[in-house]
């Protein structure tokens, strides 16, 4: 499922009207998966990524709660439960699973998680390479962190490097953390960049160690 | 969330459950392939009327109906020309794929352009590796019905994991052609640790390390209550068993050539030679060495090896295999220690040197307790007991390799990277470079690799109809879908015009709907006639469909209607419930059609009482509201 914009705005509906159900024809409670007339599967709702995991917006979400409730949704919308069915139906599977897919691996990721509340918030990270050099302070940061990885001569200087980083992203989660819970978004889409770097950075230690190591 | 209110899918009733056909698991291997079946959770292998349970996937053509198995294999030795063997390497592959032995292939080729699935001369007939496929598929098939007593038609298929799409897409149009309707097509390794899983309580982290004879996979899943999820995958889809052959084939010849004969082979001596040097791998497993004769230009030459030897000549190929297995943990983000087994599948992985090292890399001993030639179609036919009877494991795979977009200089943009979960989608802005440009090509690869014409070629298609823009203003939204079988389809759309085309992935080295049309009707077998029989039971799923959901609208809402609207509605239904007596597909089609039509009204009236019950939830809460404060 492509996210579309308008997934947010039914929010602030408290109830929306009923849809048609594309099988039976009659009503079908808005967001309903399955018609409650003629129980045919009706196409994902456009709600967000939390919600589809029947969660609140948080960036504190335990990995193994969200693990659970992905493979439950993936168990019941999964086309592989739907094989025998009418291809509407097999293609509304597909279309569910491709979004628990797409959202389980935001839900799941901190740095995408960061990323993906403050875009709901309306206050998305920079993303582009261009806006990405805005803070002289993380450029600096980064520039020596490349310098100590070109510098790197066999396999453990890199693994030490990348511990230390590691280290690093760890603390940027905590911070995180408490920026969201406080409501500071300002500094939470700091820390988003920031995690972004370190996890470029991460990618191409890891890189540069198998070559080392090869 | 509603959805977990409503009773899970699995028992919701399927209207034509009584009526679901057997489906099976079929192993389509490189050298052997197999079918099996599984009932009640337990997979069984079907055997021939000699009581074999690998099909060597061998085709011999002649005057007569092709012949499929050892008979053709055994054939290799007298007339080459006319058997095929290793086939797969060559699905969805361009002749600059093929292999050859000292310059010689062993295969005759047509000539075909460059970005086109090759076409092989066999017993003078000239055949696509797709078509050939479905005579070994045919072969598995007419096995299972005797074996069974009863028709299949419908069947699970597995693949390489690292198999593209267009080498995924001739698999799934070689079983079209044999009259198999693929219900799914799994990865092999993920199919074997559905089976291992299965069979031993497994949970925890896996390595499944497949070595076939053509194909390289390994795959990371994670083993959890009935969940079999792939974290990672990566191979090579044109490493194998084969491979060895050919090391050891090349290593005779530069033999004798020191010798003083000349090294040059006929196709069919090439053929042979490998058959040989097959069979002298093969030995070397048990035997500590050999000596193996070649006959060839009029000229015999005698070869020794021993298992050093042999080991030292196939090195590299295990050294890739184990290099690959490290980049896939290290894609996983997983230390070697966090792995709990190793599933050892395929023939190959029976050389000593490949255990070793596979048990070295992973610091413990791999598991080969279940049958490595069977295990990958056990586990299809479990898959395929569980697609059509339910079932409650979960397989999450996928996808094996890159997908994206050729951009400008033929640098790719990655759209959907590898080791994304299956089903997906993305999309993807792209913008015009030109003013006024009108259209643009999109060329769709898949691999690795930076610049596009080092990936595989997927497909090329133009979007047309974008309105005079200034450079970089038009916004191309492509968007790539990958569904449950690791097939790919892209759209792409003019945001601001809404100028839209979807591409099926077929072209490059795909067979054209043309071609596969051709093929079902030129098939000895009835493929066409299964085609239409399919056809047909689409026609009366849906039909079944419409009856029963206006069963159900008729339970909760049938006091809306008047007695002569149901009356009308009655009449209609009775027409369908005729035509779906019959085999008349138009006339079922027809009748659904004038019963939707009876219905509009129906339809209609049901959304209103539904529109006035919601709203007055709303007015009912707002009241609550208002006394609450
Ligand atoms: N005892 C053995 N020693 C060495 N190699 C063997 C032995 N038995 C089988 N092989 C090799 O295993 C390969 C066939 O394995 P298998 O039947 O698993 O392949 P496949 O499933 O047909 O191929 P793929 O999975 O690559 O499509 C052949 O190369 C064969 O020579
Ligand atoms: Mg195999
Ligand atoms: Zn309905």
């Amino acid at each position: 499922m492509v996210e579309s914009g308008t997934s947010l705005e039914a929010k602030g509906v408290a109830h929306p009207l009923p849809q048609a159900c594309w099988s039976c024809r009659g009503p079908v409670a808005s967001g309903a998966a399955f018609c409650a007339t003629c129980r045919a599967l009706q196409p994902p709702a456009e709600i967000d990524h939390f919600r589809r995991f029947d969660l609140s917006p948080a960036f504190d979400l335990q990995r193994a709660e969200v693990e659970r409730r992905y493979f439950a949704l993936q168990r019941q919308f999964h086309p592989d439960r739907f094989a025998g069915k009418s291809a509407t139906e097999r293609l509304h599977s597909v279309q569910h699973a491709t979004a628990l897919n797409q959202a389980f691996g935001v839900l799941a990721d901190p740095l995408l998680r960061a990323e993906y509340l403050l875009q709901l918030s309306g206050r998305p990270v920079a993303g582009g390479e261009a806006e990405t050099v805005a803070d002289p302070e993380l450029l600096l940061e980064a520039m020596a962190l490349r310098e100590e990885l070109a510098e790197a001569e066999d396999a453990s200087a890199v693994a030490a490097l990348l511990a230390k980083t590691e280290a690093m992203i760890g603390e940027i989660e905590v911070a995180l953390s408490g920026a969201f819970a406080s409501g500071d978004l300002a500094a939470a889409a700091g820390l988003a960049l920031r995690f972004r770097y370190m996890r470029k950075f991460v990618e191409e230690a890891t890189r540069r160690r198998r070559q080392i190591g090869a | 969330m509603q959805l977990l209110e409503i009773s899970e899918p699995g028992q919701t009733p399927l209207p034509h459950a009584e009526k679901r056909e057997l489906a099976v698991g079929i192993d389509l291997g490189t050298t052997n392939s197999l079918i099996a079946i599984s009932e009640g959770g337990k997979p069984e292998v079907l055997r021939d009327a000699d009581g074999r349970v690998l099909l060597p996937s061998a085709v011999a053509y002649g005057p007569g109906e092709p012949v499929v198995g050892q008979a053709a294999r055994d054939l290799l030795l007298a007339a080459p020309e006319r058997v095929a063997v290793s086939i797969k390497r060559l699905m969805g592959r361009g002749l600059g794929d093929l292999k050859a032995v000292a310059g010689t292939l062993p295969f005759q080729v047509e000539a075909v352009e460059a970005e086109r699935m090759v076409r092989l001369v066999v017993g003078g007939r000239k055949l696509t590796p797709v078509e050939i496929s479905a005579d070994i598929l045919r072969a598995l098939k007419a096995r299972a019905e005797a074996a069974l007593g009863r028709p299949v038609t419908q069947a699970v298929v597995t693949v390489p994991a690292y198999f593209d799409d267009a080498a995924r897409t001739a698999t799934r149009d070689a079983a079209r052609l044999a009259g198999l309707q693929v219900l799914r097509l799994v990865n092999e390794p993920t199919a074997a640790a559905l089976a291992y899983g299965l069979d031993r309580g497994a949970e925890g982290l896996y390595a499944v390390y497949d070595l076939g004879g053509g194909t390289f996979d390994v795959s990371v899943l994670r083993l959890e209550k009935g969940v079999f999820q792939v974290l990672a995958t990566g191979g090579d889809a044109a490493l194998g068993g084969d491979d060895f052959d050919h090391a050891l084939a090349e290593h005779f010849l530069s033999q004798r050539g020191e010798a003083g004969a000349s090294p040059a082979l006929s196709v069919a001596e090439t053929k042979q030679l490998l058959a040989l040097a097959r069979g002298a791998k093969e030995r070397l497993t048990t035997e500590p060495e050999g000596e193996w004769e070649i006959v060839a230009g009029g000229v015999t030459s005698r070869h020794r090896i021993g298992r050093a030897g042999f080991e030292a000549l196939i090195a590299p190929f295990v050294e890739r295999t184990t290099k690959t297995a490290a980049a896939v943990l290290a894609d996983a983000g997983l230390g070697i220690e966090e792995i709990k087994g190793v599933v050892l599948v395929g023939g190959a992985t029976r050389v000593p040197l490949v255990r070793r090292r596979v048990g070295e890399l992973f610091g413990r001993a791999p598991l080969g307790d279940i049958d490595p030639d069977q295990v990958v179609a056990l586990g299809a036919a479990l898959q395929a007991e569980a697609l059509t009877r339910g079932g409650d494991t979960l397989l999450l795979d996928v996808v094996p390799l890159s997908l994206g977009i050729e951009t400008m200089g033929g640098l790719v943009e990655k759209v959907i990277p590898r080791n994304t979960p299956i089903p997906a989608a993305r999309a993807q802005e792209f913008t015009t470079y030109r003013d006024g440009q009108s259209a643009m090509a999109v060329h769709v690869v898949q691999g690795e690799r930076e610049l596009a014409p080092q990936n595989r070629s997927l497909a090329r298609f133009e979007l047309r109809g974008i309105p005079p823009m200034t450079a970089g203003a038009a916004r191309i939204r492509v968007t790539f879908a990958v569904d449950a079988d690791g097939l790919l389809s892209v759209t792409a759309e003019e945001a601001t015009t809404g100028v839209r085309q979807t591409v099926e992935v077929k072209p490059s080295y795909g067979l054209s709907e043309d071609e596969m049309t051709e093929m079902l009707r030129q098939s000895m077998e009835h493929a066409a006639e299964d085609m239409t029989a399919r056809l047909l039971t689409e026609a009366k799923v849906e039909a079944e469909r419409v009856l029963f959901a206006l069963d159900a609208a008729l339970k909760s809402d049938g006091d809306l209607l008047s007695a002569a609207a149901r009356g009308d509605i009655e009449t209609a239904v009775a027409a369908v419930r005729r035509t779906l007596q019959g085999e008349d597909r138009d006339a079922i089609t027809a009748a659904v059609e004038a019963l939707d039509k009876a219905t509009v009204e129906f339809a209609g009236q049901r959304m209103d009482r539904g529109m006035q019950n919601a709203l007055r939830g709303v007015n009912i809460e707002r009241l609550a509201d208002r006394f609450e404060q």
